[in-house]
């Protein structure tokens, strides 16, 4: 299906703003907040992270830029995500099935389990092509040839015939990227694209992301608990924990002196091949917290060594503290301090 | 290979493993099925664990790291070599005698979701080694299984509760309590973090380490993260494609890695600073590790490696042996102090670029 959006894009205008975004799940026991009022947008070409350990909402939130959360029958979605100047969660599914895959894609984490295996490749990069662009099988199977050489598949045109189970793991990867960029998409969505891959796999892979995001001048939002792989690779960092955004800002400024005390336990909690080792590695105490039962205040006042009464009352608001910077911490201006002085 | 004997430990390592190797047979047909080859996930492996050290075996996903874990706790059935427990075969043992090795030697697992059962209480599963062992009398196991869940930080009362009401990393902290629970000297960590979130990854490490002082344990660090085995191990053996091709105690290794595919590995590791990020250049290695069931003939990495000769990598195999004190390499091209400086794309297109009369200037 061919679908012009009839937007274009007016010089300073964001790719993306998502505002408020909150999902919630139903579940036996109760009512499960994975996402809890996340409001970020994304600039064209823009080169966005998204921080977080597991359950901290980060792939929900991509799964509902994507359209994908409100299929899901126990969900309830609020919010919106304006694309392009268009509300997605407005639109209907016909529409929004224009969008995805096209002007968004994504990349998933395991290549195993995001390509079908009982389909040639061939099958399944022509499919997009003929689907979004209304290419000709054969156009589009001479485009996917065109697609493979890029993303250095050698000999593409005898493995576009090919099945998955024959590829290894990161030309499956290379493939699912040449999937994602098939139809000039104008958001990337990396959703922890390199986690089952080797770190010699996980350079070239990552190399080859950005090369493609900038050969379409596309955005990427790379979603990903490794710090290390954000670090090289974005301008920008969002940091989130139990659903919500606690921290962002530009990545140097971010990572050297970090606004929200989540980020700075973080970041002193990895072992880094730069510095001298350390004789104990300062963990963040205690456990992420049970999504289905969060604190009324801040919630990660639990872990937290900042911690004051004030901080169980309310959950606090992400609110700017220098140039271009948000954090969710009422004790945020301490840490400025410290940085500074 | 008496290349790597140990002289450094005067009561000798604690484990040794002589040419270990681990063939994995690939058979064809149903009924009559006929080996028509081999993966060699472990193919003619030699060094020491010494004792109280911590051992980190590094290398890609299937370079036989985690076999050869499993090899030396007799998991796997050793298709050659010996693997010697203070001074002792263990790949002769049967039976009983192996089983009261085994007291001696435990592993933790990568998985905290599959390696607990998940019908056991704590209590079965932590005193499961006790009864196997018949190592204390009933009455007794309760309280020394209370006294190993306070060791590892699990809540005592919690003893008749299941494994599905905890979280990962307090199941990581069950699985290192039963394999404490038979007092053993040496254990093997299997990827013991890599399933865990990322604040909870440093409190497991500092458990171990805390565990390691505290009791006197000899650890092998299997991970494929290279940050964290820096920080936690003595020495670092580096595996590619069944075999060690480096090995070396800590600083010397993450200093002066002397190994081709070491220096590629160190290299592609991503640092938490954009600022380090960016000045850094990766050396990419082209292509991907080459199957395990028919490696490349000479050094395995000769297909990768940018310094590789041909006529030599391509032919013969090299051997580990020690290129600097207590510093093993397995390289051709490493004599005496001199080795390969592998460099990255960006730095080789760079220099070329700075001497425009290069030698590519035509016929003299």
């Amino acid at each position: 299906m061919a679908f012009d959006t009839g937007v274009s894009l007016q010089p300073g205008d964001n790719l993306l703003n998502v505002t408020d975004l909150a999902v919630t799940f139903d579940s036996q026991e109760g009512q499960v907040r994975a996402v809890g009022g996340v409001s970020f947008s994304v600039r064209p070409g823009e080169m966005v992270g998204l921080v977080g350990e597991s359950g901290c909402g980060k792939s929900i939130s991509a799964l509902a830029i994507l359209g994908l959360v409100r299929m899901m029958n126990n969900a309830t979605i609020s919010g919106s995500i304006e694309f392009l100047g268009r509300d997605l969660l407005a639109l209907p599914e016909n529409e929004v099935r224009g969008v995805r895959g096209r002007d968004i894609s994504m990349i998933f984490q395991d290549p195993v389990t995001s390509l079908n295996p009982v389909l040639s490749i061939e099958r399944q990069m022509t499919e997009g092509l003929e689907e979004h662009l209304g290419l000709s099988h054969a156009d589009a199977v001479k485009r996917s040839i065109e697609l493979l050489e890029m993303v250095g598949i050698p000999k593409a045109a005898e493995r576009i015939h090919d099945y998955p189970h024959q590829f290894s793991g990161g030309m499956r990867q290379r493939v699912m990227i040449a999937i994602a960029v098939s139809c000039n998409p104008k958001l990337l969505l990396a959703d922890e694209p390199t986690t089952a891959l080797d770190v010699t796999i996980q350079a070239q892979i990552l190399r080859l992301m950005k090369q493609m995001a900038l050969d379409y001048s596309a955005a990427i939002i790379l979603i990903t608990h490794d710090l290390g792989v954000v670090a090289g690779m974005t301008e920008r960092i969002l940091v989130m924990y139990a659903g919500r955004i606690v921290e962002s800002g530009p990545a140097k400024a971010l990572f050297a002196h970090p606004h929200h005390p989540y980020t700075v336990g973080l970041l002193r909690s990895v072992p880094r091949l730069d510095e001298p080792r350390a004789e104990t590695l300062q963990s963040i105490d205690g456990l992420p917290p049970d999504l289905a039962h969060l604190p009324p205040g801040c919630a990660f006042a639990p872990r937290c060594a900042l911690q004051t009464r004030a901080c169980w009352e309310a959950p606090p608001a992400l609110a700017p503290t220098t140039d271009g910077r948000l954090s969710a911490c009422i004790h945020a201006a301490g840490l400025v301090e410290r940085a500074t002085a | 290979m008496s290349a790597v004997v140990d002289t450094v430990t005067p009561e000798g390592p604690l484990v040794s493993i002589r040419d270990l190797k681990v063939h994995f047979p690939i058979t064809s047909g149903i009924v009559f099925q006929a080996k028509v080859g081999a993966v060699r996930a472990v193919d003619g492996l030699s060094f020491d664990i010494r004792r109280g050290e911590t051992l980190g075996l590094v290398g890609e996903s299937g370079c036989g790291k985690s076999t050869t874990g499993r090899a030396i706790l007799r998991l796997e059935k050793l298709t050659g070599g010996q693997v010697l427990y203070e001074g002792s075969d263990l790949a002769r043992l049967r039976g009983k005698a192996l089983r009261r090795q085994r007291r001696r030697m435990q592993m933790i697992f990568q998985d905290p979701y599959a390696s607990l059962n998940s019908r056991m209480t704590l209590g079965h599963i932590v005193g499961e080694p006790l009864l196997v062992h018949n190592l204390r009398r009933r009455e007794e196991r309760v309280d020394r299984v209370r006294e190993l869940l306070n060791l590892v930080g699990i809540n005592p009362n919690t003893i008749n509760r299941y494994p599905h009401e905890f979280s990962g990393g307090q199941r990581q902290r069950i699985g290192i309590a039963r394999a404490l629970a038979v007092e053993p000297n040496f254990i093997v960590c299997d990827e013991p973090i890599s399933a865990l979130d990322v604040s909870i990854r440093a409190q497991i490490i500092n458990l171990l380490q805390e565990l390691q002082q505290r009791l006197g344990l000899t650890y092998l660090f299997i991970a494929h993260d290279l940050s964290v085995v820096r920080h936690i191990s003595d020495r670092v053996a580096v595996m590619y494609l069944g075999r060690v091709v480096e090995l070396a105690p800590n600083a010397e290794l993450y200093e002066t890695p002397m190994h081709p595919y070491t220096q590629a590995l160190l290299s592609a590791v991503p640092i938490p600073d954009p600022v380090v990020e960016e000045r850094r250049r990766a050396i990419v290695l082209t292509g991907d590790v080459p199957s395990p069931a028919s490696p490349p003939s000479g050094c395995h990495f000769h297909t990768r490696c940018p310094a590789a000769q041909d006529g030599l990598c391509d032919i013969e195999d090299p051997v580990l042996r020690q290129v600097r004190p207590d510093h093993y390499a397995a390289c051709h091209l490493i004599h005496d102090e001199d080795y390969p400086h592998i460099r990255s794309a960006e730095d080789v297109a760079s220099s070329t670029q700075t001497r425009p009369n290069g030698n590519g200037g035509g016929p003299a």
